[in-house]
């Protein structure tokens, strides 16, 4: 297995605005987490915090070490409650979309 | 986990989960279904008419893109026979609504939409930089969520139109349950859920001079309008499936925040609904539902005797707009409970209280709506404390709901002097008149013309404080005014 999962993470709906203003990332993931378990989207979701995200304010993208109620997370298109949540282990050249809910036009 | 098949088609992937119902759907059934729910409201509550002409109020953000998108399939595929305009208002604000007003011009090419942009400054004289500039950064939602209640239904008379639909969806209305449930408002609870409104505009001949020196307000007078209703087709679609809609249509829609209250959407009520959707995802429904039902049981409730058609005499029987309206819009970024937008619903609120203290909603609120004194004083103070409560559910905007429950003991009685009172912000606002008149119907604003349960209506308050501190621009307004009026 390789060591990183090179997969595309976009931010819409006003997130991207946490995110650099740019809506499209490349990102390199670990395919292991630290424990050596495979990459869930949790540990993504940690890792964007630590390692993508300038902006100071994580709480608009996570609460309670998850993501923030309002948040829709899409892996490849599908609803990732069909999917395992936060559980769901990433593969190589998934697409994982995080679009807000919460912002205004 | 293994990939569901669509439980409408049997066929395709499942990749959407309903939030109502748990139901998984694939791409084509969910964007179908969304369709038909939308048509099932629109046609149980007879929303339009073949022939009416519709103000899509159009901010270019997720709900107006999905509403006009969807009204503009719908009217093709059961040939409603309804003539679609894009109605944007624009506050002024740069940096902020210019990139929204983009999208709004491309929504219009796309759907082949006329499209309206009505100014601020067009119709009060005043950007809300410039307001901004005037009053500073605090208070200014007010300003803003007050001009922008109007501002539809001006723009709709401007254009001849009688009819404005507005993007509120699902959670705006539980919001809004939520919060009058927390204030104990039941009047306007009531008001709140009806899918339809009205607002009787009522615009009189021009008076002799609009507010303040400008006069801007009556300047659009003429068209003979008396009465703009406004419906919420959305009102039962989730604001995740209309994302979810708008994602997997590829709707081109725009996502902003207010640059002047830029934290704005962390808000309270908000909140509380997201965290209970997550929980149980089909409480934002039974919310709504729940305050419908209530809504039937409070007194003098307009619900029960609407009038379904358009006839003539919706506009006595229409529960008022200007009442009700609130939950989406009252400030411009996310139209959700922002604290902008609430500071505006406090500022209405406060109207209202004078209102109910002069006992306009008659059966409702009737003389004095009695209110034991200490009791109540008590709990209201025992609940004070919770509802402080900072961060976590109910953030920022419980300051502002607090004065409005401050507030709230005014015009009923003098206040008893508690000890316990600590909020020294009470002072600042202005104290509804303790001497009650005995009935006063709601009239139109003696300056504008617009309807209003006080003399003046709050906009031509808010713009004489304004005026009074820049006499001198008033010729420059008129010149861009003139300038903005050929924009539509």
């Amino acid at each position: 297995m390789p060591d990183t999962l090179d997969i595309t993470v976009e931010f819409t709906g006003g997130l991207e605005m946490l995110f650099s203003n740019q809506r499209k990332h490349a990102i390199s993931l670990p395919s292991r987490e630290e424990d050596g378990n495979p990459a869930t989207i949790a540990f993504l979701v940690r890792y964007l915090c630590q390692s993508v995200m300038k902006d100071r304010r994580k709480e608009l993208f996570v609460l309670d070490d998850t993501v923030r109620p309002g948040i829709l997370v899409l892996i490849n298109d599908a609803d990732w409650e069909l999917e395992g949540e936060d559980k769901y282990e990433i593969q190589k050249r998934d697409n994982i979309l995080f679009v807000s809910t919460l912002h205004g036009g | 986990m293994a990939p569901s098949p669509c439980a409408r088609c049997k066929v395709n992937r499942a990749l959407i989960l309903r939030p109502k119902n748990h139901q998984r759907l694939c791409k084509p059934c969910f964007i179908a279904t969304f369709e038909a729910e939308i048509h099932h409201t629109i046609t149980t509550n007879n929303l339009f008419q073949r022939g009416e002409r519709i103000a899509i109020g159009a901010s270019g953000g997720k709900d107006s893109t999905v509403l006009a998108s969807v009204l503009k399939t719908l009217n093709e595929r059961h040939d409603y026979g309804l003539e679609l305009i894009l109605l944007s208002i624009d506050e002024g604000i740069k940096g902020y609504r210019d990139d929204s007003l983009e999208t709004v011009k491309r929504n219009a090419v796309q759907y082949g939409m006329e499209l309206c942009i009505i100014g601020y400054d067009e119709l009060y004289g005043w950007t809300m930089d410039q307001v901004v500039e005037q009053v500073g950064k605090k208070g200014n939602c007010t300003y803003c969520g007050v001009f922008r209640r109007q501002a539809l239904d001006r723009g709709a008379a401007k254009l001849g139109v009688r009819h404005v639909v507005t993007g509120h969806n699902a959670d705006d209305v539980a919001e809004t349950v939520l919060m009058n449930l927390l204030r104990g408002d039941l009047p306007r609870l009531s008001r709140s859920t009806s899918i339809i409104t009205s607002m009787p505009s009522a615009i009189a001949p021009p008076k002799a001079s609009g507010p303040g020196t400008s006069g801007v307000i009556g300047k659009n007078t003429n068209h003979g309008i008396t009465d703009v209703r406004r419906s919420k087709p959305l009102k039962y679609a989730y604001e995740k499936e209309i994302v979810l809609y708008a994602h997997h249509k590829n709707l081109d829609y725009f996502s902003t925040e207010c640059i002047y209250s830029p934290e704005a959407f962390r808000g309270s009520a908000r909140t509380l609904i997201k965290n209970l959707e997550k929980i149980r995802p089909s409480s934002i429904l039974d919310v709504v539902r729940s305050g419908e039902d209530m809504a039937r049981l409070v007194p003098g409730n307009e619900d029960a005797k609407r009038c379904e058609g358009a006839c003539k005499s919706t506009r006595s029987n229409l529960p008022s707009a200007e009442e009700e309206e609130e939950g989406a819009g009252g400030c411009g970024t996310s139209g959700r409970s922002t604290g902008g937008e609430m500071a505006a619903m406090e500022a209405k609120l406060l109207h209202n209280d004078v209102a109910s203290a002069q006992v306009l909603e008659t059966e409702i609120t009737l003389p004095a709506r009695p209110r034991p004194r200490n009791g109540q004083a008590h709990d209201r103070h025992a609940h004070t404390p919770f509802t402080n409560e900072p961060p976590s559910a109910a953030t920022s905007s419980g300051g502002q709901r607090h004065d409005r429950i401050d507030d709230d003991t005014t015009p009923t009685t003098p206040r008893p002097k508690s000890p316990t009172k600590k909020r020294s912000t009470t002072h600042t606002l202005p104290h509804p008149p303790k001497t009650q008149k005995p009935a006063q119907k709601m009239g139109q604003c003696a300056r504008c013309g617009y309807l209003s349960s006080q003399s003046i209506c709050k906009a031509c308050v808010l713009l004489e404080g304004l005026n009074k501190s820049r006499p001198k621009l008033a010729i420059d307004i008129q010149l861009d005014a003139a300038e903005e009026a050929g924009r539509c």
